[in-house]
Parts: structure tokens; sequence; C-alpha cells
């Protein structure tokens, strides 16, 4: 199915929750943060699109707004869906799809360790790539470098 | 007997020996004879942490041979070793586990800081956050071998410069408690 089928069924089906069809460089369908979680339970359980993979999840910092990017795929059809979730800087908030696909775990608390968005509902919501008592989110566009961590000079 | 000579016969002119006597009887002390036995059985601790680990290997396997010069025997705990080669990128996470594990090894004990990453942090000098800039900030280092990553041999001479700062005088690890003697 192409991107743009899946749109119009995922439009009739889940209504005001899916927003618009973005042509970017590849065609992506921007999603309303408190729809993710039916929308992603819908793209897992519709027959005709059987998006059971999760490819990745990234987390996006466009310098005013964040945003988290999921990339599926479907074993069974062989095609992709990419969806795109905008958040504003003051809460970086939507739910998690944790339950949905099951990498979505350790992508998720990697978006949380790297730009501190909070994806609600994760049952263990905390750093992965850098050290627990780390203070800041480096991939963010305003952070800082800071002097030093623990004593020892960065 | 060979090169071991070298370093733990002492000549003593005065002793009268036998002729016959002379191959097979040497003169020493004890502290030559130990410092002997420490630089010659280099017991490591399997600790490769990045592209440098695959050269350690390299230098293990039968071409290199580190047997040959008796630290063959890499121990998987540091409780049996007294050789940790820091091979690899150490991060800041990682860090406070190697301090660990640095204090479970008995001394006397020695630490070679292979590659460039062990030695500042190497090419994410300065700006990886993530990075310790050099193993030195957190426990100390006898010898710091540069290379990225470092040949075997370029290894195997560094091993043979800690063995030949071991049989020197005063060749024991920096413990803290020798500093505050």
């Amino acid at each position: 199915m192409e991107i743009a089928q899946v749109h119009e069924r995922l439009r009739s089906e889940l209504g005001d929750g899916v927003l618009e069809l973005k042509s970017l460089f590849d065609p992506v369908i921007e999603v309303a943060p408190e729809a993710i979680a039916r929308v992603a339970v819908f793209l897992k359980e519709a027959p005709e699109l059987r998006l059971d993979t999760l490819m990745c999840l990234s987390g996006v910092d466009y310098g005013k707004s964040f945003a988290v990017a999921y990339h599926l795929f479907s074993l069974q059809h062989r095609h992709k869906v990419a969806l795109k979730v905008m958040l504003t800087k003051e809460e970086p908030t939507l739910p998690t799809v944790e339950g949905v696909w099951k990498s979505a775990n350790w992508f998720e608390r990697e978006a949380y360790d790297l730009y501190g968005i909070i994806f609600s509902g994760h049952s263990d919501l905390r750093r992965i790539l850098l050290p627990d008592d780390w203070e800041g989110h480096p991939m963010r566009k305003d952070w800082q470098y800071p002097a030093s961590y623990r004593g020892v000079p960065l | 007997m060979g090169q071991a000579q070298g370093h733990l016969r002492i000549e003593n002119k005065d002793m009268k020996v036998l002729e016959e006597l002379k191959d097979r009887v040497m003169l020493t002390t004890v502290g030559r004879a130990f410092q002997w036995a420490r630089a010659s059985s280099l017991w490591p601790m399997t600790f490769g942490l990045a592209c440098c680990a695959i050269e350690m290997m390299a230098m293990v396997a039968s071409r290199y041979d580190i047997d040959r010069f008796g630290a063959g025997v890499f121990r998987a705990t540091p409780r049996q070793s007294d050789l940790m080669i820091v091979s690899g990128t150490v991060t800041h996470k990682m860090a406070s586990r190697i301090k660990r594990l640095y204090d479970q090894m008995p001394e006397p004990r020695y630490v070679i800081a292979m590659g460039s990453c062990a030695i500042n942090g190497g090419p994410f000098n300065p700006h990886a956050y993530s990075v310790l800039k050099g193993i030195d900030l957190y426990i100390p280092v006898d010898v710091y071998l540069p290379g990225c990553p470092p040949r075997p041999e370029a290894l195997l001479y560094a091993l043979k410069q800690l063995q030949e700062k071991i049989k020197a005088k005063g060749g024991d690890s920096p413990s803290p408690r020798a500093a505050a003697k």
C-alpha cells in the first residue's frame, strides 16, 4: 500500500488525531501527540496494513520545537510508513508506543536520554547511553558543554 | 639462563667459585629475583574495550605470541591478575567500573594505557562529552603506548618496557600506600 492510501485509511478510521500528509524528502504522516497511541494500535492490527516492526524511533530538535519520528515496516506486506509527531519545547510529552512495539522501549529511553522527551506510560524511562547521574540532554540545540563531570574535566 | 642472567647475576669478584660450578651457580639478591619473577610472569586481565582490543587479541594469537614473554595467561578476574591493559575508548560511564576493577587488583599491579583513547581521549578529544580524556585521570598508568591502534609489535614493545621498569630499581607499582610513606 502506498503511504497516501495509508493516510486515507487512517483518516477515515481515526479522524481528528491524524493530521496531514507532508511530502518532505519522503512522505510523512503527521500525527497529533495525544493520538499516537491509537494510531499505533490501528497500524499494527489492521489486516491490510500489519505494520508490525518499528524500525526506528528518533527524537528531533528543530530549534524551536521538538518532534518524534517513527519508521514502521510490515514484514507481511513489505511496505513502509513514516510518522511524525510535532511537540512544543515547553511540554515535550507524548504517550508511549511500548505496548504496541516492544522495541520502542529502548528507542524511547534514548530519545529521553538525549532530548528530554517524556513518554508517558513508559515502564522504565531512564537514561540508557549516558551515566545515570548525568545532567542535561546533549542533543538539544541549546545544550551547553559542561566544564566537568564528577570532578573530572571534560 | 639466557638474558635473565644479566639482571639477576651479581658479580662478586671476591667469591671463590670452583671452575666447574661457574656455569651452574649464580649469585643474586632476593629483591632482584622477585623483580625478575614479577616481570617475567605478568598476568593480564581481559580488558578489551574497543578497537585496540582487536590488536591485543592479535598479539595474543600465534604470530606475535605474548605467551613467550610469560604474559599469555589472561585472567578474567582482577583478583588474579597483575596487569591491566586498558585497550580502547573509555567513557565516563565505564570509568567508574574501571576504577572499581583496578581497586580489586592485588598489588603489585601495573597498567598499560594502550592506544590514544586511553592516553588522552584520542580522536574524541576535545569534543566528545561522553569520553573520558585519558584513563590516567582515574588510575595511575605505568606505560603509555601511542597508536590508533598500535600494532601488536608495539604492544609487545610496551610490555618489554614495562618489564624493564619492573626490573629497574624501585620498579614497584605506584600504590597510594607507598606514596604516602
